[in-house]
């Protein structure tokens, strides 16, 4: 680039003393709340998961720079992107799921989905949600594991780092469905929904989050409060969470009143699967969403209305990671589309008239 | 921040940045009149325009505000002897700029008297007609006091002539550590008032609004009290965020006119002044005294003793420096010299540089005070967006820009931006994205110039082949025709001979 660029000299010579350092840790102190909820529901196999998905994605990234030749990679170490990244995965990930899936899915979020891109700030889609669904295709039966909260008996230290280690499937009796999973056999096998989630055998939503899901599914509500403590010190901005939430639940809410046997009611939709941390956490992501608070309400609209289209019609229980990847590709030209009006121009970039009388002496 | 300022804030109206306010306590430091330095260094160009062209010579003796140099061209304003004395050389001195350039200056050396020349005031300046004291205004060199230095009787006449209804009075002082227009504003409210009520005669605006940033509520009540008497003059407070001082965010803030892209606010029935260039006018009209001084502040975590000083133009920054108490620990600490402040202001390479008439400030910055993180990749945030006071994309530019797709960059208004800095400041992988946009404007207009000067050749070489062609088919039309006459006459000579034809 030209050397002018790099001279020190230019103004403003004050800075506002924001880093993306700083962001990164306000988001991380936002996840942990619910983080801490999933330990204690989930118990050690939970925390090794979470452990060693950041610690796989910190070393992927490490290792990328390091072929790539990246001239500051400590200083890119330090930025607490990878571990960011690393910790939305585990979040979505089955709370017991084997190490090997860690591993795996750090390789495809950061190398895959991030690295090759050009690093931070280059990639089109969210590193997270595209080791998400890639996990999700190849193996389908880890993926689709969940455990019941507060097993009994909650294994120990040692046994639950050997299963972990040793990638033994969670025992039968300790699964359950979660709300969305067992709600989509339901209606496959043609029952009104309305009696199969009254049923004995069906799985409860409790707003406390004491129910099977991912890791951070049960904990929507902490998810909820962390995105809160992140408007309130301005890392993200209202528009993309609203249109999420707005997006899913309008539709649900509607499609419920109308035919509450094939159509799951609002609430549920929110509480399950990753629709809180998709709200605030994934569609937030600085460089996968559009720049502009328009683009951002209409991004999270997006993700929020095909999150209900998936769930609804689609082949999977759960839709957030599908649309927010899908949503991510439109964000290009939601840019294009949604630029904000310039001073003195109207829409089209043409210098706006005076209004006339008035000015005049 | 009001209640109503917070919730604009979050629904989209949120232009601009709250740098940290640091001025205070040299705010509210007396102001110190600083003794006239013993050699006074006075460049040519202290406005915007064309230079001053010097009418003394070296040896001349001459008395305070006796003039230097003479204004050259449509927009350019003349200069004053600050003192009386010698004039000493007419040299050169640094420029108060980055690049430490050399400027052709007048140095005229102090006799100590300090003694006046004739001063022509005017007892009823009200009396006279607006374009005469557009005149005497232009003949004073008053210019924009706020920083830009733009001469003030161009904008007046242009005002008369535009036909403007308001006049607005800039006393918004955004920019950090600065405070030499509060203070102004809190010791001289009647004599600013009075010089307003003189440019509004000038211009011949109907309304006048003073717009005041809330976190100078002094300032706010004196002028309120001084501008009591005078109901066409309506002092506002405006909400205090960086860059309020910039004409085209002022105007809006103020009247929700919004000046087209492509004219300047006097197309949209407004013109903006500084409240010391007020100060400035009133002297020219009522006492005759042309702008040989002006109120700096002096401030910095560097500076032993912050406050403002009045100070003679032409006096060296060191000195002036000095009279205030120097800087702490010798300036050990020291990491930045800037004129004027940290949001536009220019870093300079050493103290021995000139107060001119558009220096505001001189700040010595201790590293903590200062921008100094290594440059990040962009992260897409958007912080740049949000804070862009005219609705640009700096992150988009910036990404052009780094691709060398300029013209890319000006399709989405590289051109409507106004350098203020906020989206640097906002940027949390520290890009220097004000760097950017200079180099790419800069890069912009010289293509731009080398293109018209291309098509010029182009237009010469074309007018020049056609000249050539023309001459030779001229020459051939000549040869022809003396060709055609020599043959005439040799058949006449022959008919004449009675040879037969």
């Amino acid at each position: 680039m030209n050397p002018q660029l790099s001279s020190a000299t230019a103004a403003p010579h004050a800075h506002g003393g924001g880093s993306v350092a700083r962001a990164m840790l306000h988001v991380q102190l936002a996840l942990l709340p619910a983080t801490l909820h999933g330990f204690w529901l989930y118990g050690w196999p939970s925390f090794f998961l979470w452990l060693l998905t950041i610690l796989a994605c910190v070393g992927w990234e490490a290792l990328a720079l390091r072929l790539a030749g990246a001239p500051r990679p400590a200083a890119v170490l330090r930025d607490g992107s990878a571990v960011l990244t690393g910790w939305l995965l585990a979040l979505t990930l089955p709370p017991w799921a084997p190490w090997w899936v860690a591993v795996i899915g750090g390789f495809i979020a950061i190398v895959v989905a991030k690295q090759v891109f050009g690093g931070l700030g280059q990639n089109v889609f969210n590193p997270a949600m595209v080791a998400r669904v890639a996990l999700l295709v190849s193996f389908p039966l880890p993926l689709t594991q969940w455990v019941a909260p507060l097993a009994a008996p909650a294994p120990g230290f040692v046994d639950s780092l050997q299963r972990f280690l040793g990638g033994a499937p969670v025992p039968d009796a300790l699964t359950s469905a979660t709300l969305l999973g067992h709600a989509k056999t339901e209606l496959s096998r043609g029952a009104d929904l309305a009696q199969a989630l009254a049923g004995p055998a069906a799985p409860t939503l409790s707003w406390l989050g004491e129910r099977a899901g991912s890791f951070g599914e049960a904990g929507a509500l902490l998810l909820f409060a962390g995105g809160l403590y992140l408007l309130a010190v301005g890392v993200i901005r209202w528009h993309a969470p609203l249109g999420v939430l707005a997006g899913l639940a309008l539709p649900a809410a509607i499609a419920h009143a109308v035919d509450p046997a094939r159509y799951l009611d609002a609430a549920s939709h929110l509480l399950s699967g990753a629709a809180i941390l998709g709200a605030f956490f994934i569609a937030t992501d600085y460089v996968t969403s559009p720049a502009t608070p328009a683009g951002r309400l209409v991004f999270g609209v997006g993700v929020g209305l095909l999150s209900w289209i998936i769930r609804s019609w689609g082949g999977y229980p759960e839709g957030m990671a599908f649309a927010v990847l899908l949503m991510n590709g439109l964000t290009p030209v939601i840019d294009r589309l949604l630029r904000p009006r310039i001073l003195g121009r109207d829409r089209r970039g043409r210098p706006r008239d005076v209004p006339a009388g008035e000015l005049r002496r | 921040m009001g209640i109503l300022t917070s919730l604009k804030d979050w629904f989209g109206n949120d232009w601009g940045v709250h740098p940290d306010d640091r001025k205070r306590p040299a705010a509210d430091a007396p102001v110190r009149v600083m003794p006239v330095p013993a050699r006074l260094y006075l460049p040519l160009q202290q406005h915007l325009g064309a230079p001053a062209r010097p009418v003394v010579r070296v040896g001349q003796r001459v008395k305070k505000g006796e003039l230097l140099a003479a204004a050259q061209g449509a927009v350019s304003a003349p200069l004053h002897a600050p003192t009386s004395g010698t004039v000493a050389a007419v040299g050169e001195v640094t420029a108060p700029h980055p690049s430490g350039l050399a400027l052709p200056a007048i140095i005229v050396d102090a006799d100590g008297a300090d003694e006046w020349g004739a001063l022509a005031g005017s007892t009823d300046p009200f009396a006279l007609a607006p374009d005469e004291i557009g005149r005497r205004v232009a003949a004073a060199g008053v210019v924009g006091l706020g920083g830009a230095a733009f001469p003030s009787a161009v904008k007046l006449a242009g005002a008369a002539r535009a036909g403007v209804a308001t006049l607005l009075i800039n006393g918004s002082e955004c920019e950090p550590y600065l405070s030499c227009d509060d203070r102004l504003m809190r010791d001289a409210a009647a004599g600013i008032v009075d010089g307003i009520r003189i440019m509004r005669h000038a211009s011949g605006a109907r309304r006048v609004l003073v717009g005041i940033e809330d976190n100078k509520p002094e300032a706010l009540a004196a002028m309120a009290a001084a501008a009591a008497p005078f109901p066409e003059i309506a002092v506002r407070r405006v909400p205090a965020r960086y860059p309020m001082g910039s004409e085209k965010q002022l105007i809006q803030t103020l009247t929700g006119i919004e000046v087209p892209a492509d004219g300047r606010p006097a197309d949209a029935g407004v013109i903006v002044h500084n409240v010391g260039t007020a100060l400035a006018v009133r002297a020219a009209i009522r006492d005759g005294k042309p702008l040989i001084s002006r109120l700096i502040t002096v401030n910095g975590g560097c500076v032993a003793a912050p406050g403002n000083v009045e100070v003679r133009l032409g006096t060296l920054a060191a000195e002036v420096l000095a009279f205030a108490g120097g800087l702490k620990g010798d300036g050990l600490g020291l990491a930045r010299r800037l004129v004027g402040g940290p949001m536009m202001g220019s870093e300079i390479p050493h103290w021995r540089v000139p107060v001119v008439k558009g220096t505001s400030g001189i700040l010595a910055l201790a590293a903590d005070e200062v921008a100094a993180a290594g440059e990040g990749p962009c992260i897409r945030c958007a912080a740049c967006v949000r804070a862009c006071p005219v609705g640009l994309l700096p992150l988009e530019m910036a990404a052009r820009i780094r691709n060398d797709a300029l013209d890319a960059a000006a399709a989405i208004g590289l051109a409507d931006c106004i350098s203020c800095g906020c989206c640097a400041y906002v940027c949390p992988s520290h890009i220097p994205l004000v760097q950017y946009f200079q180099h790419a404007k800069g890069e912009l207009a010289a293509r731009e110039r080398a293109r018209l000067r291309g098509e010029a050749t182009r237009k010469l070489a074309t007018q020049r082949q056609q000249r050539l062609e023309r001459e030779a088919r001229e020459k051939a039309a000549a040869a022809a025709r003396r060709k055609a006459e020599r043959a005439a006459q040799q058949a006449a000579a022959r008919a004449d001979a009675g040879e037969p034809a």
